[in-house]
């Protein structure tokens, strides 16, 4: 087809790529992961005239390498898939970084356009940048663009249009007069010392007799002259005359020799007035006030989470009443049968709607983990936090899949891929579940709210502490007897703060949201669908009294080993049990379990909490529970997370153990020593 | 003397990196080539310190940091 076209957005993290992705497609993309890998691939599409273009965000990278999975398989996509045009998104105001991506991205020889974004913090700095010179010695079009301020989007998607038939194209180098000719140089921006260049040709002649079908030989080349392992296996051919050593370390700096020169020319006026973000800098990441102004901020983030979100939950519990009765009433209108009725309203209203109704605690949550991280204060935590997790043995970046760890375990566990070094990943993905994540917070609200009054929000608050502290004492264990463990090797960029892009925002929070709703919508519901009939039936079939059914069985079996613990209660150890589902499931089956419709309003409270009274269940109790909630087995998805990440089922089978352990440890600890003090 | 000694508000070139392998890859694909010039932001005693290379910052570990060999003297 003609007017489609197929474009592939590239670029360094926090380039304001994804700002941009989103500025065409709003909220219609499409979230997977690419085949095989749990990497995040996001398509959308546009129109501009009579084009359709197809857009894929690739992963945020650095180059090309075959180190990482998101680089490996950024240009794979390019090179095999049929991809009209790249688009390189490039931050102007870090251009001799980004651009060098933007030289290895040309070496792919695909049509290109490069979106020059934030040109406004390059004026605001006093910085000018030649629009004519730059794409005149890189030989592609270069379009300004603003994501934020959405300007320029339609001109980008001209440019697009218009040269998915021209390939990159070099002109004069300025650079590296070569002592003998080489005229097919001509066609290529980046060009590479003499020495290198007699190499490449010698590659390219034998890759050509090798591999007649090969697109583009020159990148081949250059990658198996930088001893690329993935090239090298891919296609082997016999350089060992050739290679006499990996040149990659040339090829880096002769790329980067050629971006001094495009610098050098382009970036005009280059005094730099002192930036904003130094200034904010001096403050947030300060010697001694870095640690408490994080903290502090975290509290806000708490208090925030629980006071508005719950102020909103009201109206969502009114809500579920409403429904609830309405759903009810129109039943026995058509008179349905008795079992029916129960299986709707006490098994799937009770357990969706009780779920359902911490939505707006969720959202809140989300709405401040995505302000973090589109300000750019995200990676200041990792310096932040880099002298304490030093201590015990990690980098301050495995401290950020923790942070996101509050929002939710599966892209928390999955973040630790950034670390570089495989140990430092799965000792993070050890601990990652410890952190609350937002499932959990619906467990806290409905028990502190229960049992301690003006309380509550302390005791649901100190869940997330005791969360991180258990985390940090697990890893301090762990480096005492791992004694490789290094440490003091971080490594991130700190990007210009912005102020948070609303549009960017909304589709996160959207898609976390979209996220929690689906999950109540799918492994909620048949949970509460499969608990009701475990509770409703037993080994005479159905049964009247729930004490009888396979549930309260299952349940009595495991009320020895958790009695010492103060949950030797065989509803508890159901919901508990049923919790691995998904953490928020923990709630709707209280709910199913007590047959409380709706558990979270104050009626719904004052029920339930007057029936676990009776049973000897007090404030004690509560606390114990919320915190095996907090630390026992992460949810299945979590556990299927870890097993793709870490591809063992020994350290998978090993987090789960260890979880599981330290849960029980914790909240038979507490209890005991609570019932001493408490007498 | 390595990055990890300098102080901050001061600039320094880059000369020889002496990490493992990967990570001297790496911080040169950063930007980090022998040569740069490379301005100390801020730093914390025994701990990470943020530079700024070719216009972008960076937190740096320590370990990384005194991997890190310096050319000739400083400049404000």
């Amino acid at each position: 087809m003609n007017n489609h076209i197929n474009v592939a957005f590239a670029g360094n993290p926090n380039c304001g790529k994804t700002t941009l992705f989103n500025a065409y497609t709003g909220a219609k993309l499409k979230v997977a992961n690419w085949p095989g890998v749990t990497v995040e691939k996001k398509e959308g599409a546009a129109k501009y005239r009579d084009l359709d273009f197809k857009l894929v965000d690739l992963p945020g990278i650095y180059s090309l390498t075959s180190y990482t999975m998101e680089e490996k398989l950024s240009r794979q996509y390019i090179l095999e898939d049929d991809v009209d045009v790249i688009v390189d998104v490039v931050d102007a105001s870090s251009l001799e970084r980004n651009l060098y991506l933007t030289i290895q991205l040309i070496e792919l020889g695909k049509p290109m356009v490069l979106a020059l974004n934030m040109m406004d913090i390059v004026e605001e700095r006093g910085m000018e940048i030649d629009l004519h010179r730059l794409p005149e010695m890189l030989g592609i079009p270069v379009v300004p663009v603003s994501a934020r301020k959405r300007t320029g989007l339609e001109v980008l998607l001209h440019a697009v249009a218009h040269h998915k038939d021209c390939l990159p194209h070099g002109f004069e180098h300025h650079h590296e007069q070569g002592s003998h000719p080489h005229p097919h140089h001509e066609e290529y921006a980046m060009v590479y010392s003499d020495e290198i260049e007699d190499k490449l040709d010698l590659i390219i002649e034998r890759l050509q007799n090798a591999y007649p079908d090969m697109v583009n030989y020159r990148w081949h080349a250059i990658k198996l002259l930088e001893n690329d392992q993935e090239m090298i296996k891919k296609y082997p051919i016999q350089t060992a005359d050739i290679l006499d050593r990996s040149y990659e370390s040339d090829i880096i700096n002769q790329k980067y020799d050629f971006i001094h020169e495009i610098i050098s020319e382009v970036l005009v006026n280059k005094e730099e007035k002192s930036a904003g973000t130094d200034k904010i800098d001096r403050v947030l990441t300060h010697r001694i006030w870095g640690v408490p102004i994080f903290l502090a901020i975290m509290a806000v983030v708490f208090f925030l989470t629980f006071t508005v979100g719950d102020w909103l939950k009201g109206y969502f519990e009114e809500g579920v009443g409403l429904v609830s009765a309405g759903v009810l009433q129109f039943l026995e209108a058509i008179h349905t049968g008795a079992m029916v009725q129960s299986l709707v309203v006490d098994g799937v209203i009770a357990g969706v709607g009780g779920v359902l109704t911490f939505l707006p605690n969720i959202f809140i949550l989300f709405l401040a983990l995505a302000f973090l991280e589109d300000s750019g204060y995200m990676s200041r935590v990792a310096y932040i936090m880099d002298g304490i997790m030093g201590k015990i043995g990690l980098s301050g970046r495995a401290f950020i899949p923790m942070l996101l760890g509050f929002g939710c375990s599966v892209p928390a566990v999955m973040a630790s891929r950034a670390l570089e070094d495989r140990r430092d990943r799965l000792r993070t993905i050890l601990v990652t579940p410890f952190m609350s994540c937002s499932a959990r917070l619906p467990v806290y609200v409905l028990l502190s709210s229960m049992f301690f009054g003006k309380y509550a929000m302390l005791a649901a608050y100190s869940m997330y502490i005791i969360g991180a502290v258990v985390a940090i004492l697990v890893e301090l264990v762990v480096s005492k007897v791992d004694k490789s463990a290094g440490g003091h090797t971080l490594l991130i960029e700190l990007p210009e703060y912005k102020t948070p892009n609303g549009r960017t925002i909304a589709i996160y929070v959207w898609e976390k949201v979209k996220d929690y709703l689906t999950r109540a919508g799918t492994v909620i519901f048949v949970a509460s669908v499969i608990l009701w009939f475990l509770l409703n039936f037993g080994v005479t079939g159905l049964v009247d009294d729930m004490s009888q059914s396979f549930a309260a069985m299952a349940g009595k079996w495991l009320v020895p080993v958790m009695a010492p613990a103060g949950l030797g209660y065989w509803q508890v150890v159901v919901a508990l049990i049923s919790g691995i589902a998904a953490k928020e499931v923990v709630v709707s089956s209280m709910s199913v379990l007590y047959g409380i419709t709706n558990i979270a309003s104050e009626t719904g409270m004052a029920q339930l909490a007057g029936v676990l009274a009776q049973s000897g269940f007090t404030a004690l109790n509560a606390y114990s529970m919320m915190l095996f909630c907090l630390l026992y087995v992460p949810c299945i998805a979590t556990i299927a997370t870890i097993k793709r990440e870490t591809a063992s089922w020994k350290w998978t089978l090993g987090a789960v153990l260890l979880q599981l352990g330290t849960a029980w440890v914790v909240s038979v600890l507490f209890y005991q020593i609570g019932r001493l003090i408490l007498g | 003397m390595t990055l990890s000694e300098g102080s901050i508000g001061r600039s320094y070139r880059i000369g020889r990196i002496s990490l493992e392998e990967q990570v001297t890859r790496r911080l040169e694909m950063l930007g980090m080539t022998e040569g740069t010039d490379v301005q100390v932001l801020n730093k914390k005693r025994n701990g990470p310190m943020i530079i700024k290379v070719r216009g972008t910052r960076f937190a740096l570990g320590r370990n990384f940091a005194r991997g890190i060999y310096l050319e000739g003297n400083s400049h404000e």
